[in-house]
């Protein structure tokens, strides 16, 4: 530590050192940032006009919408598509409306919450990996815990993870129940920022709570599930992780559930075609930038 | 009515206002007890099935408990693949990301919120609209720079790509612009440089946000799959999640094992979150998760 006064000298003396501290504690960040983010964005985008490029070498044919053409004509990425577009639209609404019901329980004045918040919160923290292969084993056909649960009530024998038709399902329930957490975490911290007054109001006029939920709850809430629905429409469009302990890395018993984010990875790392994995990547961020365009417009609607 | 009379009624009604109360935290008991079995299955699913021997994973109806505790499939676990080394590659590489991305951190929220320099919220701003772009697209061009580098099964390139965290950076500068300016001055009045005065005042002061950074990296990191699964490929430098993985895929479908791997690589993580929920409940509340 320096003296007062010869500190204040100091600075008045080198204005460029002054002028370059901030720079000294921003280096290592915006260095980071740049090769491995903003670099990345650039490249992805020049990459996907780059007929037959090679990594390492980088070289490549021509420039040319080629790459976007094969991608948009390929029936796996139809597919990749199609099964994403299933798994946002079930997985995105069940997930709010379980997480409103199951935050507004979670949010009423009892004791022992803080058992119930870790039990719901759990998973969150879990890897993809390790709850993943235990959800495998409960849907195995044979062996399952889930088809046992199901026999009580008379069902049959589900081949959840080796049949086409109920593969997507298993997805889809594992899913929703590993996005859960994180989705009641914020509506919670939504439902405790209400005013508690408007209830208050509500209750003195003699207001039954089915209608306080939908006349104050959920209106209150609408900024939080469009915060929600915004948020869970990108992460689960890029459904990946989950794959590969269900279906021992492959997409799906027959290659049937092919996701957008599964066929990148395909064409990159299996296939090494780099351009069309960068194509597929573009086109995954248009549709991710449309919906969260889309969903702001009707957001700002809604609200007035 | 007499006196006697609206006594009783008063009593009938607040008997019936306690009865409804009483049915209503019934109730609320009840769903949320059914909601958290439901949530909390899968884990006793992996944590029992773990003790189970061969014969017991593989009957239907399944078991629900074994009938006596097996502890050898954890010997066997950490005999046939070496777990042990992919515990230690997880705690490093934790630990180093938990490190590096606080240090490079802690310096850039600084600069964001205490220095001024032109154009600093302009840049913050163009940082903030990036933080929108997936990291599933930059995946490609990132492995690419670390081949480049000749980084590739080599477990620095584990963190280093992810030093430079926009969303940390974000927390922890308006948590650093909520420290009062008079603070500072008095500080600089005492003779405290830039350096100082961040490193005994500010970061102090920070503790709960640097905590909840901390934490969120910690499980991110510890948790990584996509990343790991490209850039790694020997057994020596393998993480946890991705020794599972492998484990899974090369070894068969020996669900006592595989349940008693998977506990090994949830257990520390679920500790950690029995001791700190609050604090990374809180952090994901103010944020959500990265990736």
């Amino acid at each position: 530590m320096t003296a007062p006064g010869k500190r204040k000298y100091a600075y008045r003396d080198r204005p460029l050192a002054r002028a370059l501290e901030p720079l000294a504690y921003l280096t290592p960040f915006l260095a980071a940032i740049a090769v491995f983010t903003l670099y990345p964005v650039i490249n992805v985008v020049l990459m996907s006009f780059k007929e037959g490029y090679q990594m390492l070498t980088g070289r490549f044919t021509q420039v040319g919408m080629e790459n976007y053409a094969y991608v948009l004509r390929d029936r796996y990425f139809i597919n990749a598509l199609q099964n994403t577009a299933i798994y946002v639209a079930v997985v995105v609404p069940l997930s709010t409306i379980l997480s409103i019901l199951i935050a507004n329980l979670l949010n009423r004045k009892v004791k022992g919450m803080a058992l119930f918040q870790t039990a719901y919160f759990m998973p969150m923290v879990t890897a993809v990996t390790a709850a993943g292969l235990a959800w495998k084993f409960m849907f195995s056909r044979d062996f399952g815990v889930i088809n046992q649960i199901l026999s009580w009530f008379g069902a049959g024998k589900i081949n959840w993870l080796q049949a086409p038709e109920w593969s997507l399902w298993a997805l889809i329930i594992y899913g929703v129940w590993s996005i859960l957490p994180f989705t009641i975490i914020l509506m919670l911290s939504g439902l405790q920022n209400i005013d508690e007054t408007h209830y208050i109001a509500a209750r003195v006029d003699g207001a039954k709570s089915a209608r306080i939920f939908f006349r104050i709850t959920v209106p209150m809430l609408a900024p939080t599930i469009g915060l929600v629905l915004t948020i869970n429409t990108i992460s689960t469009s890029k459904v990946f992780n989950e794959i590969f302990p269900l279906f021992n890395g492959r997409p799906g018993p027959s290659y049937n559930l092919y996701t957008v984010v599964y066929y990148i990875y395909d064409q990159f790392y299996i296939k090494w075609k780099l351009g069309r994995a960068a194509a597929a990547a573009m086109i995954l961020f248009l549709i991710i930038f449309v919906i969260t365009m889309l969903q702001q417009v009707i957001q700002r609607k809604w609200s007035h | 009515m007499t006196a006697k009379e609206s006594a009783g009624l008063c009593a009938e009604i607040a008997r019936a206002n306690r009865l409804r109360a009483l049915l209503a935290r019934g109730a609320t008991y009840f769903f949320l007890a059914l909601g958290a079995v439901v949530m909390l299955f899968p884990f006793f699913w992996m944590f029992t099935s773990a003790f189970k021997t061969p014969q017991e994973v593989a009957t239907f109806p399944p078991r629900w408990l074994p009938a006596a505790p097996r502890f050898e499939n954890f010997a066997t676990v950490f005999e046939k693949a070496p777990f042990g080394i992919y515990f230690l590659n997880s705690a490093l590489i934790t630990a180093a990301s938990v490190a590096g991305t606080g240090l490079v951190t802690i310096l850039a929220a600084f600069a964001f919120s205490r220095l001024k320099f032109p154009g600093r919220n302009l840049l913050f701003t163009l940082l903030l609209s990036l933080m929108m772009i997936p990291f599933e697209m930059l995946v490609i061009t990132n492995y690419e720079t670390i081949a480049a580098w000749r980084l590739i099964d080599n477990r620095l390139s584990l963190f280093i790509p992810f030093l430079g965290s926009i969303f940390y950076t974000y927390i922890l500068r308006n948590f650093f612009l909520s420290i009062p300016d008079g603070l500072y001055w008095s500080a600089r009045v005492d003779g405290a440089g830039n350096w100082t005065y961040l490193w005994k005042v500010m970061v102090p002061i920070a503790r709960p946000a640097l905590t909840t950074i901390v934490l969120l990296n910690a499980i991110t990191s510890w948790n990584s799959f996509m990343w790991p699964m490209l850039v790694i490929n020997s057994t020596a430098n393998r993480t946890l999640p991705l020794g599972l993985y492998v484990f899974m895929t090369e070894g068969g479908i020996n669900f006592e094992l595989l349940m008693a791997a998977s506990t090994v690589v949830v257990l520390p993580i679920i500790l950690l979150f029995l001791i700190a929920r609050k604090q990374i409940v809180g952090g994901v509340a103010r944020g959500g998760m990265k990736g």
